[in-house]
This record gives structure tokens, C-alpha cells and sequence, in this order.
């Protein structure tokens, strides 16, 4: 199933064996780049946008979209476009795999509006890291509250007539606003914390094991597997060594099925090469006695850029110029940054046995280099000196304190904002802000796979089915031409999209069972062939927890003194092992000369088409003889037929 | 079916920890510890035991250190340069973190001060930590295709672990030290319920039932207050890593709070570092902790300074922490000379002491100590004792064996009486072996484990679902066939298996005359023998079939003439081997004839 249209913010459900798994959890949070910036400080330009006015000169939009530079915006609390929910009944999923903290914002939605009772299972610096985007996220929208909230724009006959990308939006009425802090903890409180290659049963039937993707701070990719089948589940990984233990390939060979989201956003662009741009653009603006935005997320590619700028600076001359890092959970960031050492790469872990801390930026931080705060108020306002770097929230540009700094300097065409994050696209993020003097540099940084690797990953681990997102099977929209940026393996990926169930191509045969010891000594192997042994198996199965048991059967009861034949139950056999399935074929003349040992005299032999037919005349019975049949018809004479019964036995083999 | 055998090289003894384990073929060695109370050949393990001729190396398939207190780990670099071993040492990564440092500590004070030679060199300890494998907590490592290790969090310092070694379906836990209390900077041990065929944990408390913390605590302060007020100094031996730092934040609230003046020194170097260590593996310490460090980090002390030689002259009071813990040898030990002569003064030792020690010997109520050079140092000093160290007590333990529930416990790392003791509640409350092997004793536990097979789903499914049906909780027999080819064992139907290895199956059929009198028509002579059988054959499917003939599950019943009697009908009674019972049963039944009322 898949919940999510977002390749990057993926939220599938799988169904495995009795269990269903929900991937990641994901927040499609572009759908705020529809909304106007929700400013800090109020904005006289914001606020005297003019309202939207439909083309028949109808106004009744006005108060709820605002136009500006040709773009329309919904004047409202940003929403979020959500996971679908009505797919299936979330309220069955049994547990959450998260593989890193960008990918579970939306958990809130999930375990607090759907009846979800299950367990969500992430590391413990996803957990940490996601909570602190979670809390910046909550804090900056609620610190600035908006009187109202639009609907109307969303009535499908009024969004029918709207411009480009509002009229084309999907879901809108799905669209969601923030959830709230205590929804926050609740959700967080259902997260059961983990460590990689740590084997994790699930109602005995199911193992999930997260492993080392390289990407951020405690990301995974998971393994979920019985004894027989393994699906792995691949999510943003990077093979760059950037500050997080590198990712862990080994493990993923021999998938049955390999599931593969969050690839790179930016294909064609460089990591490295982006950092170089961003520290000389930065620079140069410095040094031109302007200002630098970066507007970013609290962790993960912001602790590389600071490690960048900690040995860039002093080499470019800037050891003077104040970074200020703004955030709600700035200081929480850093901190936490330097306590997760057993997450981090081997450098950075190698420092930690000194001890140092593994991070450089607790030395920028020492020597007063770089300076955090929890918001433009307060502290910031006195130390505010210019031209400085500020590194803030959020990366839409349309809430936290980037939203005043766009304000604040972009009218002066010496200030560079420099982009980093590439999960929104650029030129919409500055839409509602044009006109701009501001410079604006784009130097998207995203360590996530690219196709190459890709492909050289998929050669490595194997796997025999590949599944992805449709997005990826396809060149993208703008590059029609480029077909090396697709997925490119054998046999050709299978792809899903929002909203699609898909049946993942494996078929189960086996499944583990035990057999107890005192069961085991009792077994008789036969040896049929040359190391290959059989040995009927009767016994007790029992089922706990999907695990199953084989055990001695019970010692039939004695039976009761005197039989009584009128209670027929009593003899109804029930129970009791069946027949055993028989093999082989009988020779007639050995069977015959057996015949005779035992006492029949007028044994007679007829040859038929398959076979013989044995007569005893005395007993009017006949054995019909085949390769592979016996038939005995005879009268009713039980003691005869049974002692027939075992002579023909003893020519045979039992299974 | 297959043997635990298990040699000790620490049994009825605290201070040097190394256990050999030999599960299901796979020998792993646990702690590689050294004895502090000896100063010769005696303080290392004697690794004969291990193997007589060959390597090491050949013979181990691992080495786990549970944590860094050297009697669990002093002789590791001893043990892997000196004697000789290449293959992987696993620990956390505090320990990693941690044990070189307080090896070289430990390599200083002997060779440096004592001018030992024929011992490990730093070169030699920095080669050892190179073939260490740092695991995370509950990080499953597979040693090699069979042979698994998982830690689990043991509480008893920081990065102290217990492990699970596992090889196919026979595991062992093998605790290192542990606590089940949360203290002041470190969470409890926890293991989940891991059946372990065999548990083999430390037993130092093993008879200990230890007061309520609080107390403790509040004793503690109590008498470090009062030597201060009277204007007296005291002496605390720590190590640095672990108990100090659970002391420093207990002293360093309690001057908070009552406004003290008295200085308190932390004895230099290691320590600060020590500090610095939990600022970096806080989520190796406890909930509050972890949670308040982005407010307030507890390892960053206001109270408490780093200690010089010299002020242990200084008049008036003070409180110091000084290492080694156990007073055998360094800086407490420097320190505890000086002031042992004045009675104003009080020495609190907060953890055990090996035997052989200065710790031991005053706490056992020595009071007058032969030192080196046959000078007699007379104690007097105040000797206290207190047990903070964090070792599990007797209710500490049983609570582990509760979560782990066992097969088989082996005490270790404790004195003989008490083990004795401990071993005989164990076997009382939870009727399982207990054992505890003497230094170089090979203990060996049979056990018994399950054989796992594969089983096709589609038997699996049909017996499920037979199974599921009337009564869930009935335990149902299931029928298939075992095959085993190479070591590989599969469970399918018979069908399957006839089918799998190329055989065709035998049919043998009976079919029996039985003569009936009825001089009806035939046709209706097959009613009735099917009315009969329906009333009496509740359980089972009946079915009059369109051509006259009677089917009772599998099996045929046809009602013929007889071809000269016309007043007997023949029942041919046709079954297959597979239903030989109910054939047979059916034939007898049908020979004692028809009811006459019916029809």
C-alpha cells in the first residue's frame, strides 16, 4: 500500500506474513509553499497584498487569497498535505518502522487520529532528532497565530477556477494544519527505541532489523523477514562519508524483495561540489559587507556545513564574522549532536575515545565563534551584529525566524540567501517575496543516493525484485532526455503510486517449526537413498506466539475394561494416526511362495494387461496385483483379510 | 545432545574475572581480568588452562569484555600481545572508550613506581585495542555464520554490559557485574526473557541484602559531615570511573544545599577526563540525567577541584577522592599514609576489596599495617565501609534469574560460602541447576535442545486449520513425513515427500462381500444400509450417491444381488490401506445386519 505521493517522504504499509507494517511516515510539507510567510514581526508588505480577484471580476476570494508578483497565495495557517488515510484502516497497522527523522513527521496524524495501538520503532537519535524538528516545527507556527483559517478556497468548484499550482493541488481537503506539542509526546511516547542490527520480533512471526544507512544521525534501512522471505526496505541512504556510521550493504544481500525510496532529489548535482559553491558564495558576500541566510533544518547537513565552515574560515579570512544559529532547539541540536558517538562514522568516534567532543562546532561555540539562540527575541537582539551568517528555520520560507530575515535583508542586493535544503524548490520558496534585491544561491546539498550508486547497490546485494515509486522508474518531467537519472535493473523495477496496492511477487513455502528432543529420539529414519532419510512424524503441534511446536503425543488413555461394543463413538477410531501412504511393488512369485509358507494351498496366477491376479479359490479371494496397486476382494472373513493385509505389507515401504 | 563445558579462571573468588565458555563447538572467552592483591605471576589468568599446544587464536572464536574494571579486563593486552591472540575482542563503546586508559594508569603505576619489568607496554596496549570491536546495546553481531553476541545494559559502570552468546538454538548470558538499582548516574540491568540454557552471573553480594539507597546515601553524607565539622579530612578510594562520579554528584548536591566550605578534590587527571567520558556517552547513564543534560550537564561539578599532592598537608578540612579504589597502590594509597596516623580523620571505602589489599586488611579490622621497606603504619584513623559499589545483591540476583528464566545458573566471581548460600535459594525457588566451579574447574551442562525443522506452509495450513476448527486449545496431532538430505531437515506432507523423491505411491485396496438378507430391491436395500449408517455415523460424512452406491468418507459401498439368491444382498465394502480402520469397523458393523424397523 502505498499512503504517500512523495518519493523522498515515503509512507507505505506492507503486509507480510500476519503483520502489517507501516514504512516511515512521512509529511508531504510543500503544500505550504501555497500559503503566505507567517511573519514574526508584522510585515507592512505582507499585509497590504492585494486580494485575488477572479477573472469575472467576483471578489468573495479575496480575503483568503492574496496575490503577489503573479503569484496566488492562500492567506491561512499553513496546512499539510497528509498520508492517505482511507486506503486501509490504519488503526490495523501492528507497527511503524521509521528510517530517519525527516521521515516521521507525520507520525502525530497517524498514532493519535487513526486508533493506531501499535508499537513505532526507531533509533535513538531519530527519535531525538525528530522530536526537536517536530518541536521547531510546532513552536514556530504557534508562536504566531493567525486569526483565520481558509476554507473556502478548498470547495472543488471555487479551486476548479483558481491559477496554476493551487487549481491542481491534490487532496486539498486532506490538507491538514500542525498538530500541537502534547500530540507530539504522545506520539513519541509510542516509540520503542533500538539499535542497529538489533533483531526485533514481532508476534513471533515477523523480524525486523534496522540497519546502518549512512544518511543522518541513527538512519536506518529495515530488513523485515521470516525464516523463509526477506523484504528490505531501503530509505534515504548515502554512501558519503559524511558525519553518520557509513551504510551497512552487506546485510541487504539475498532480498527476495528490495523496496527503495528516498533516493537523491537533486540528480545531476554534487555534494561536494555544493559545499565548495556554498563556502565561497558565502565568502564573497561576507567579504562584500553582506549578509548570509541559510535557511536550513536544525540538524543533519547543517553539523557537515559547520564542520566545512570551521576549517574554511580561517583560510578565507572570516574568523571575525559572527554565525548565529537561530532555532527553538538549537542548543539542543548541538548538544545532542555530540552525545549520539556510537552512530557517528569511525573518525568522529575515534575522537570521542580521547575524549573530545566528536563535532568541531563545540569549538566554534568556545571561542564564541558561533552563537545559538532559541529566537530573534531576547539575547540575539543585543549580540545582533552585522554582516554575519545566520543559519535559521524553516527551509519553505514560509514560517520560523527565516521569515523575518527574508524581510529584514531582502532588499539589499549585497545579502545572499543561500539554499542547502532540497526538499522545496527554490524559486517557489521566494515567491511570495518578489520582488528581490537579495542575492540567492542555490546549492542544493542532498547525500542521498544517486542513480549510479543506485545501481551499483542493486548489482552488489541481488535482490530479485526491485519495487519504487513511479517517480523513479521514469526520467524526471524537466530532463525528459536524461534516461541515465531512472532505475535501471533486471527484472525491470515494479512501481507503485499514492494511493496504490501492489502485490509484492514472492510465494511462501516453508516455515520453521521445532520438534522437542523426547519427540526427536523417537523418530525412526528410513533411508531411502544414499543420504536421504524419511521418518513419519506423528505428533502434537502446538501454536504460541506463531511459533510452532511439535511435541510427543499424549499416551492414549487405557482403554476402559470391557469393550462395549454399543457406545459406537467408543470405537469410531479418532485420533489415532492415520495409515501411513505405502511404496514399492510387489513380486508376484516371492509373494506367492509367501502365500504358500502361510498356508494357502490353491494359490492360482493369472497374467492380466498390468499385472497378475492371485486367486485363492478355497477362500473365493482375489488379489489383483499392479505396479503400483493392490486390491484384495474377498468375503467377509476379517482374520483372513487382516493376515492378507500383512503379507502384502511386508513388501512394502511406509511414509 | 550437546555440552556447555565451562573452565573458570575466576570461581569462588572476586578479582580476577576469565571464563571459557565451549557452547555447541564454539569456545569464547569471557573477561580477561587481572588480580590487583597479587604482585606476581599469580595476578594474571593462567591461560594454559585454555588450550595446552596451539594458538589461541585457532582455538577462540571470540574474547567479550563486559566492562572496563580490571579485574574484568587488566589482563587483556597481556593476553592478546604477550601471549598471543589475533581474533576479535568485542566490548561497548565506553568500555572501549575507557579500558586503555586505566590500563595505562595501571601499567604506570607497576613498572614506573615499581620498577617492574616483564610487563605489557603502552605500545602493547594500543595494539590490543585495535582488534576490539565496539557493539552497541541489543546489536546482534554475528561472530561468524553460527555464533551470535548481544549486549544487554548491566548498569553496574558506565558501559557495563551483559551478554548473550548464542549458537544455533543453546545460548548462554553471561552477566560481567551488574546492578538491578538504578543509582544516582546509572540505570538498571535489563534482559529480556532470553531462556538461556545456562546464566552465569557474579555473585559478590551473593548474601548481601543491602538497606534502602536513601540510607545509605544519607549515612554517607552524615559521616562526611561530621569529620568535616569536627575539622577532620576524608579520605574516599575510588576508581575514578563509576562510584566516584555517583559520590561526586551525591557531595556535590548535598554542599549545594547545606552551604558547605570544606573543599572537595577530585585526585587530577583521569578523573576530569572520566568526566568528560559520561558527558560524551550520556545515553549510557540514566533517564534523568539524559534528559535534563541539554539544561545542566551533571558531570560538570562546581564544588569539587582537581586535587595536587600538596594539599594533603594543607590544614583543616577536606574531603578527597583518590585512586585506586582498593588502597593497594597510587595516590589513595600516598594519601592514606599520611593521614592514617590521625584519628580526627576518616577513611570511607565505598566498594569491595580484593583480599591481600591495604583496603582489605583495614576493613577486616587490621589496624597496625606492615608496608614496604618493613615500616609498620599504625591506623588510627576512622575506617568506614560502605557499600556503594554497584554489584547486584542476593535479591538483585534472583530478580535477574526471574527476567532470564534459565535452564541452568552458574555463580561466579564471589567467595565460596556465600556462593554456597545463594546456590541453595536459587535451586529452592526456581528448581533450577545451580553450579559453581573452583578456579580451573571445567563445569559441563548438558542441554537439550529443540531441533528445528522446516515444515511446508501447506501442511502447516491444513493442520492449523483442521486445528483451529472445534477447539483451538486441543492439542491436534499432525501427520507428515521428516526428510533429511544433507543435514537439512524438512517436514512435508507424505504426499509431498512420495512425490519429492521420485516415488509413486502404492494404492492397496479391500473390497469385502458382505451378505445381508433383504429381499428388497436393491435400490432400496442401499437406502437403508445408508439410513443405517447415517444414524449411527454422527462424526462422519454420509453420502447416498445418484448411482445407488454409499460413501462414509473415502470409502465405497455398493448394495448388489446376489446372482443366485435373490433374497441376499451382496455389499461390496471397498476402502484403501489409508482407512483401514473405519473400512474394517464398517464391515462388521454391516455383518451383524440391517435394523428391522427402519424402512
Amino acid at each position: 500500500y502505498c499512503l504517500s505521493g512523495h518519493p523522498t517522504l515515503p509512507c507505505n504499509v506492507l503486509k507480510f506474513k500476519s503483520t502489517t507494517i507501516m514504512l516511515d511516515c512521512g509529511l508531504d510539507m510543500t503544500s505550504t509553499l501555497n500559503f503566505l510567510p507567517l511573519p514574526l514581526v508584522q510585515s507592512p508588505r505582507l499585509s497590504k497584498l492585494p486580494g485575488w480577484v477572479l477573472k469575472d471580476g467576483s471578489t468573495f476570494l479575496d480575503k483568503e487569497l492574496k496575490e503577489c508578483s503573479g503569484h496566488v497565495f492562500v492567506d491561512s495557517v499553513p496546512e499539510f498535505c497528509l498520508p492517505e488515510t482511507e486506503l486501509l484502516d490504519l488503526s490495523t497497522v501492528d507497527v511503524i518502522l521509521i528510517s530517519n527523522y525527516h521521515c516521521m513527521m507525520a507520525l502525530p496524524y497517524i498514532t493519535e487520529y487513526t486508533g493506531f495501538t501499535g508499537t513505532v520503532y526507531a533509533t535513538e537519535p531519530t527519535v531525538q532528532i525528530g522530536r526537536l524538528l517536530m518541536e521547531e516545527l510546532v513552536n514556530s507556527i504557534e508562536r504566531v497565530p493567525k486569526a483565520q483559517s481558509a476554507s473556502m478556497w478548498k470547495n472543488k468548484e471555487v479551486q476548479r477556477l483558481l491559477p496554476a499550482p493551487l487549481k491542481d493541488a491534490v487532496e486539498v481537503s486532506m490538507w491538514r494544519k500542525c498538530y500541537t506539542m502534547p500530540e507530539v509526546n504522545a506520539a513519541l511516547s509510542k516509540i520503542q527505541m533500538v539499535g542497529y542490527s538489533q533483531k526485533i520480533e514481532l508476534f513471533g512471526a515477523v523480524q525486523v532489523t534496522p540497519l546502518s544507512s549512512g544518511y543522518a544521525l541513527g538512519s536506518s534501512n529495515w530488513i523485515i523477514q521470516s525464516h523463509y522471505e526477506k523484504v528490505s526496505y531501503v530509505s534515504g541512504s548515502s554512501l558519503l562519508t559524511t558525519h553518520p556510521q557509513p551504510m551497512d550493504q552487506a546485510s541487504l544481500k539475498n532480498s527476495d524483495v528490495l523496496i527503495l525510496t528516498g533516493l537523491t532529489q537533486i540528480p545531476t548535482a554534487n555534494p561536494d561540489g555544493m559545499v565548495g559553491e556554498f563556502c565561497s558564495n558565502l565568502a564573497m558576500t561576507v567579504r562584500n559587507g553582506g549578509n548570509v541566510l541559510v535557511p536550513c533544518y536544525p540538524s543533519g547537513v547543517i553539523y557537515d556545513l559547520l564542520e566545512c565552515l570551521y576549517q574554511y574560515i580561517d583560510s578565507a579570512g572570516l574568523s571575525n564574522v559572527p554565525f548565529y544559529f537561530i532555532s527553538p532547539v538549537a542548543n539542543s541540536s548541538l548538544e545532542f549532536s555530540q552525545i549520539f558517538a556510537e552512530w557517528l562514522c569511525h573518525n568522529k568516534q575515534t575522537k570521542v575515545y580521547l575524549p573530545e567532543p566528536p563535532f568541531p562546532h563545540a569549538e566554534l561555540i568556545q571561542t564564541n565563534k558561533l552563537k545559538h539562540y532559541p529566537s530573534i527575541h531576547g539575547d540575539f537582539s543585543n549580540d545582533f551584529k552585522q554582516p554575519c551568517v545566520v543559519f535559521t528555520g524553516h527551509p519553505s520560507l514560509r514560517f520560523g525566524d527565516v521569515v523575518h530575515f527574508m524581510e529584514l535583508w531582502g532588499k539589499s542586493s549585497l545579502n545572499t540567501v543561500i539554499f542547502t535544503e532540497p526538499d522545496f524548490s527554490y524559486l517557489d520558496a521566494l515567491a511570495p517575496y518578489q520582488p528581490l534585491a537579495m542575492k540567492c544561491v542555490y546549492c542544493p546539498i542532498d547525500t542521498r543516493l544517486n542513480f549510479i550508486q543506485v545501481s551499483k547497490l542493486l548489482k552488489e546485494v541481488q535482490p530479485l525484485h526491485v519495487v519504487c515509486p513511479e517517480q523513479y522508474t521514469q526520467p524526471p518531467p524537466t530532463q525528459s532526455h536524461r534516461t541515465d537519472l531512472m532505475i535501471d535493473c533486471q527484472p525491470a523495477p515494479m512501481s507503485y503510486r499514492r494511493a496504490e496496492v501492489l502485490t509484492l511477487p514472492y510465494k511462501r513455502r516453508y516455515e520453521k517449526i521445532e520438534i522437542m528432543p523426547e519427540l526427536a529420539d523417537s523418530l525412526v529414519p528410513l533411508e531411502i537413498k544414499p543420504g536421504i532419510s524419511l521418518a513419519t512424524v506423528s505428533a502434537v503441534l502446538h501454536t504460541k506466539d506463531n511459533k510452532h511446536v511439535l511435541q510427543l503425543p499424549p499416551k492414549p488413555p487405557q482403554a476402559p475394561g470391557g469393550k462395549k461394543r454399543k457406545r459406537v463413538s467408543d470405537d469410531v477410531p479418532e485420533g489415532k494416526p492415520p495409515k501411513p501412504l505405502l511404496s514399492g511393488s510387489i513380486p508376484v512369485e516371492q509373494f506367492v511362495q509367501t502365500l504358500e509358507k502361510h498356508g494357502f494351498s490353491d494359490v492360482k496366477v493369472e497374467d492380466t494387461a498390468k499385472g497378475h491376479i492371485v486367486l485363492l479359490q478355497e477362500a473365493e479371494t482375489l488379489i489383483q496385483l499392479e505396479e503400483d496397486s493392490t486390491h484384495i476382494i474377498c468375503d467377509n472373513d476379517e482374520p483372513l483379510r487382516v493376515k492378507l493385509r500383512d503379507l502384502v505389507l511386508k513388501f512394502l515401504q511406509k511414509f | 545432545l550437546s555440552s556447555v563445558s565451562l573452565g573458570a579462571g575466576a570461581g569462588q573468588d572476586v578479582g580476577r574475572s576469565c571464563i571459557l565458555v565451549s557452547i555447541a563447538g564454539k569456545n569464547v572467552m569471557l573477561d580477561c581480568g587481572m588480580h590487583m592483591g597479587y604482585n606476581d605471576d599469580r595476578r594474571f589468568p593462567d591461560f594454559s588452562y585454555i588450550t595446552q599446544n596451539g594458538r589461541l587464536t585457532d582455538f577462540l572464536d571470540c574474547v567479550i569484555i563486559s566492562h572496563f574494571h580490571l579485574d574484568h579486563c587488566g589482563a587483556l593486552p597481556y593476553f592478546s600481545e604477550m601471549v598471543g591472540y589475533d581474533g576479535p575482542i568485542y566490548m561497548t563503546h565506553p568500555t572501549k572508550a575507557i579500558c586503555p586508559i586505566l590500563l595505562e594508569d595501571y601499567r604506570k603505576i607497576t613498572v614506573d613506581k615499581k620498577g617492574e619489568t616483564n610487563f605489557f607496554t603502552s605500545q602493547m596496549i594500543k595494539d590490543c585495542m585495535k582488534k576490539v570491536v565496539a557493539v552497541h546495546l541489543h546489536q546482534t553481531v554475528q561472530v561468524d555464520e553460527e555464533l551470535e553476541i548481544k549486549a544487554y545494559y548491566a548498569g553496574h559502570v558506565l558501559g557495563a554490559a551483559m551478554f548473550q552468546i548464542k549458537v544455533g538454538c543453546e545460548s548462554v548470558v553471561y552477566t560481567g557485574d551488574y546492578n538491578m538499582t538504578p543509582d544516582r548516574h546509572l540505570g538498571a540491568a535489563w534482559i529480556d526473557k532470553c531462556r538461556p540454557d545456562l546464566l552465569i552471573s557474579e555473585s559478590t553480594y551473593a548474601t548481601t541484602i543491602r538497606d534502602s539507597k536513601r540510607c545509605r546515601e544519607r549515612d554517607f553524607l552524615k559521616k562526611v559531615h561530621e569529620t568535616v565539622e569536627r575539622g577532620g579530612k576524608v579520605l574516599i578510594p575510588v576508581f575514578a570511573l563509576g562510584r566516584a562520579q555517583e559520590l561526586c554528584i551525591l557531595l556535590e548536591t548535598f554542599w549545594e544545599r547545606m552551604n558547605l566550605k570544606a573543599p572537595i578534590y577530585f585526585s587530577t587527571g583521569l578523573t576530569e577526563k572520566a568526566n568528560h567520558y559520561y558527558k560524551l556517552f550520556i545515553t549510557w547513564t540514566n533517564q534523568k540525567i539524559r534528559k535534563t543534560f541539554v539544561q545542566r550537564n551533571m558531570f560538570e561539578f562546581k564544588h569539587i577541584k582537581a586535587f595536587d599532592r600538596a594539599y594533603a598537608d594543607n590544614p583543616g578540612p577536606m574531603v578527597v577522592f583518590a585512586t585506586p579504589g582498593m588502597l593497594h597502590a597510587g595516590q589513595s594509597l600516598q594519601i592514606f599514609r599520611k593521614w592514617a596516623g590521625n584519628e580526627k580523620n576518616m577513611v570511607i571505602m565505598p566498594g569491595y576489596c580484593v583480599q591481600g589489599t591495604v583496603g582489605h586488611k583495614i576493613l577486616s579490622g587490621q589496624r597496625k599495617l606492615e608496608m614496604e621497606g618493613r615500616q609498620i603504619l599504625e591506623v588510627k584513623m576512622q575506617v568506614e565501609y560502605m557499600s556503594f559499589s554497584a554489584h547486584a545483591d542476593a535479591k538483585g540476583i534472583m530478580q535477574l534469574i526471574r527476567q532470564a528464566e534459565p535452564r541452568n545458573v552458574l555463580l561466579v566471581h564471589g567467595e565460596a560460602k556465600k556462593m554456597e548460600f545463594l546456590k541453595q535459594k536459587i535451586e529452592q525457588e526456581f528448581h533450577v541447576n545451580c553450579y559453581m566451579p573452583a578456579n580451573g574447574e571445567t563445569t559441563t551442562i548438558f542441554t537439550n535442545p529443540s531441533i528445528p525443522v522446516d515444515i511446508s506452509l501447506g501442511l502447516l495450513k491444513r493442520e492449523t486449520a483442521i486445528g483451529l476448527l472445534p477447539d483451538a486449545k486441543k492439542p491436534k496431532l499432525m501427520h507428515g513425513t521428516l526428510i533429511m538430505k544433507d543435514n537439512s531437515f524438512r517436514l512435508v506432507s507424505s504426499e509431498q515427500a512420495l512425490k519429492e523423491l521420485g516415488l509413486t505411491e502404492h494404492q492397496l485396496r479391500f473390497t469385502c462381500r458382505v451378505h445381508i438378507q433383504d429381499p428388497r430391491k436393491e435400490h432400496e436395500t442401499g437406502l437403508r444400509v445408508y439410513n443405517h449408517l447415517k444414524a449411527i455415523l454422527k462424526d462422519y460424512s454420509v453420502q447416498h450417491l445418484p448411482d445407488g452406491s454409499i460413501t462414509v468418507e473415502s470409502i465405497l459401498i455398493q448394495a448388489t444381488a446376489h446372482s443366485e439368491d435373490q433374497g441376499t444382498k451382496v455389499l461390496l465394502v471397498s476402502w484403501t490401506y489409508q482407512d483401514e480402520e473405519l473400512g474394517s469397523y464398517l464391515t462388521s458393523l454391516l455383518k451383524k445386519g440391517l435394523p428391522q424397523s427402519t424402512a
